[in-house]
This record gives C-alpha cells, structure tokens and sequence, in this order.
C-alpha cells in the first residue's frame, strides 16, 4: 500500500522535468512565429490626436482633425521611399474601386514625388494629408509605412495594420473590421 | 616596410556610436533628463538600439520629440507615458511587472526556492539511505564471505 503510493509519487518527480520541457517548447516553438518586428498596438479606442496638416495635392488647402472623423474609413501610411507601399497600392486602388473610404497621408517625403506616384499609379485617396517632418506619424505612433489606421465615424482607431494591405489579410481578417466600424 | 604599414592600417577599423545632434539646453536638470530618458527609451524600429545610439530616422524623430517635451518642463513621468501610449512597452528596457511579464520577474525566484527544496529533500533522503545501511549488522554467513574475498584478493 504505502509502496503503491511511494512509486506513484517517484513517478510524478520523474515526470516533472518533462512536463517543464514541454512547456518551455510549447512557449519557444510560439515565439519562433512571432514577428517581433510588429509592436503592440496601443492607440486602439482613442480618438485621433489634434493636428494641422496641409494637403498633398493643394498645398494651401490645410486639414484638422475633423477630417479624420463623419465615416468609417481607412488612414493610409505611404511614403515614395518604401517598396512595401508600392507593392499595397494597386490594391487600395482597387479597394477604393469597391467603395472603400481612403484617406491617405504620404509620411517624411517629397511632395514632388510623391505627387509623380499618384499621376502614375493612380490615387486611391479621398483626401491626401502632407506629413512631411512626420510629427502627425509621430503623434500617431507610426514606426514605419505602411501602415493603416481603421477610423470609424466618431474619429477613433478601432485598429491598427502594419505593413501591406493585400488581397490575402484584407479578404482575412480586415474586411471584417472594416465593416464592424460605425 | 611602410607600405605594409599603411595596409594594415588601413585594416584597421574603429566603431563610432555616437550620434551627432546639437540640443542646447537650459539647465542642467533638463540635460540629464534628456540623456537618461533617450538612454531608457528603446527605438521602435529596432529591435536593440535605444533612443540616443540608433539612426534611423524614427529615432532621430523621437529625439527631437523627446527633447521638445523636456523644454516644455514635462516630467520624466510624462513623457515616458506618452511614448508608452504610442509604441507600447516595447520602448522601455525595464519590463513593468504586468500578467505577461511576471515570469520574468517571479521566475528566478520560484526556480531558486524550488530547487532549493529539491536539493533539501534530496539530502535528507540519502543521509536516511546511508544510516540504514550502516545500522545493519553482518550476519554470519556474510562475514565467511567477505573473509573469503579477502582472502582471495591478497593472493
């Protein structure tokens, strides 16, 4: 009897150190797919900071926050300077297409570039906000482009996108928190 | 002899980490706040750079933001908040104890009491195995035995 119950508890020690290797290769095996590149987003649930920024394609035209609020809508990241961007930006124009409201705002770059970009690959923005010293991106907690920012009519980020929008994550995931935006 | 010299060094290589900015300061309070906070402060876009060592433009970025705040007399407090409100925190070096940081900070802990305990009881077993063993008399039939091998193992 206390035998039984001897062996039963010499059992349970040996198992112990498996049972810890296990758990450290189910927690290791999780991080080897984690991309330690995309950050926690913690803007979600607040409203759009206050800013004044000019127009892209209207250089005296100058937007404020209002801008940013009334519809659900997406706030698009882009820069010239990033191929990522160039890759996303025949399917916003698409999306645009399908009625997707897209407010774009080219970050720390040329407005004469980035001009020449939208002649050539069409532009899918609604209105086009000019971050050039990239304090707005900034304020937004924007580490990179592209970035998108899903705004809903109120003016708060519901949720934030890092890197491309493409057919794959928006038909995914994105869509759906694109139409849950009120 | 002199061109060897040259070459080699020209192998030479030295690493530079500082990073050229000019910020002009009013007091020497807001100075070293501003050291210490862009020492703290991690870059977002790379992943073990802080503020004061990167270049990428977001850095360069955060520090004339970072200085703008400390002009202004914001607190250390202050501003270590709002960047934790834009980049998470991931822009800290020091984890804050939260749910999924607190093996890291309860992890060495628990592993040094528990092995301790381990250790212990490991001990105490043996010295018990070994009393035992040494409580127990020979009994007559092994002590024939043991004279035997002996005996064996000296011719």
């Amino acid at each position: 009897m206390t035998n039984d119950v001897k062996k039963k508890k010499q059992l349970m020690t040996r198992l112990i150190p498996l049972i810890v290797f296990l758990c450290v290769s189910i927690f290791l095996y999780i991080g080897l797919f984690r991309d330690a590149t995309v950050l926690e987003s913690t803007f979600i649930g607040r409203p759009v900071p206050e800013f004044a920024l000019n127009d892209l394609v209207e250089p005296e035209l100058q937007h404020d926050k209002s801008v940013l609020s009334g519809k659900p809508m997406l706030l698009n990241v882009w820069a010239t300077w990033c191929p990522t961007c160039y890759s996303e930006h025949k399917y916003l124009n698409e999306l645009a297409e399908d009625g997707v409201y897209i407010v774009g705002m080219n970050y720390k770059d040329e407005r004469k570039k980035a001009l020449k970009w939208l002649d050539e690959l069409d532009n899918p923005y609604k209105i086009s906000l000019y971050d050039p010293d990239g304090m707005l991106g900034l304020d937004l907690g924007v580490y990179g482009a592209p970035e998108t920012f899903f705004i809903d009519s109120k003016g708060i980020i519901q949720y934030k996108h890092v890197g491309d929008i493409n057919p794959r994550n928006w038909n995914g995931e994105l869509k759906a928190v694109y139409e849950q935006l009120k | 002899m002199k061109k060897i010299f040259v070459l080699m060094t020209l192998m030479l290589s030295f690493s530079v980490a500082a990073v050229i900015d000019v910020y002009d300061f009013e007091t020497e309070e807001q100075e070293a706040l501003f050291r210490t906070l862009t020492a703290e402060l991690r870059c977002p876009k790379c992943q073990n750079n802080n503020l004061a060592d990167s270049n990428a433009s977001i850095a360069k970025d955060m520090r004339q933001k970072t200085y703008n705040m400390v002009v202004d007399g914001k607190e250390e407090d202050e501003i270590v908040t709002y960047w934790i409100d834009r980049f998470g925190n991931f822009v800290l070096y020091k984890p804050p104890v939260t749910l999924g940081t607190a093996i890291l900070w309860v992890g060495p802990g628990l592993f040094i009491l528990f092995g301790g305990l381990i250790i212990v009881r490991n001990s105490r077993r043996k010295v018990s195995v070994e009393t035992d063993d040494r409580d127990e008399e020979l009994s007559s039939a092994e002590k024939d035995r043991l004279a035997k091998i002996l005996k064996d193992s000296e011719k």
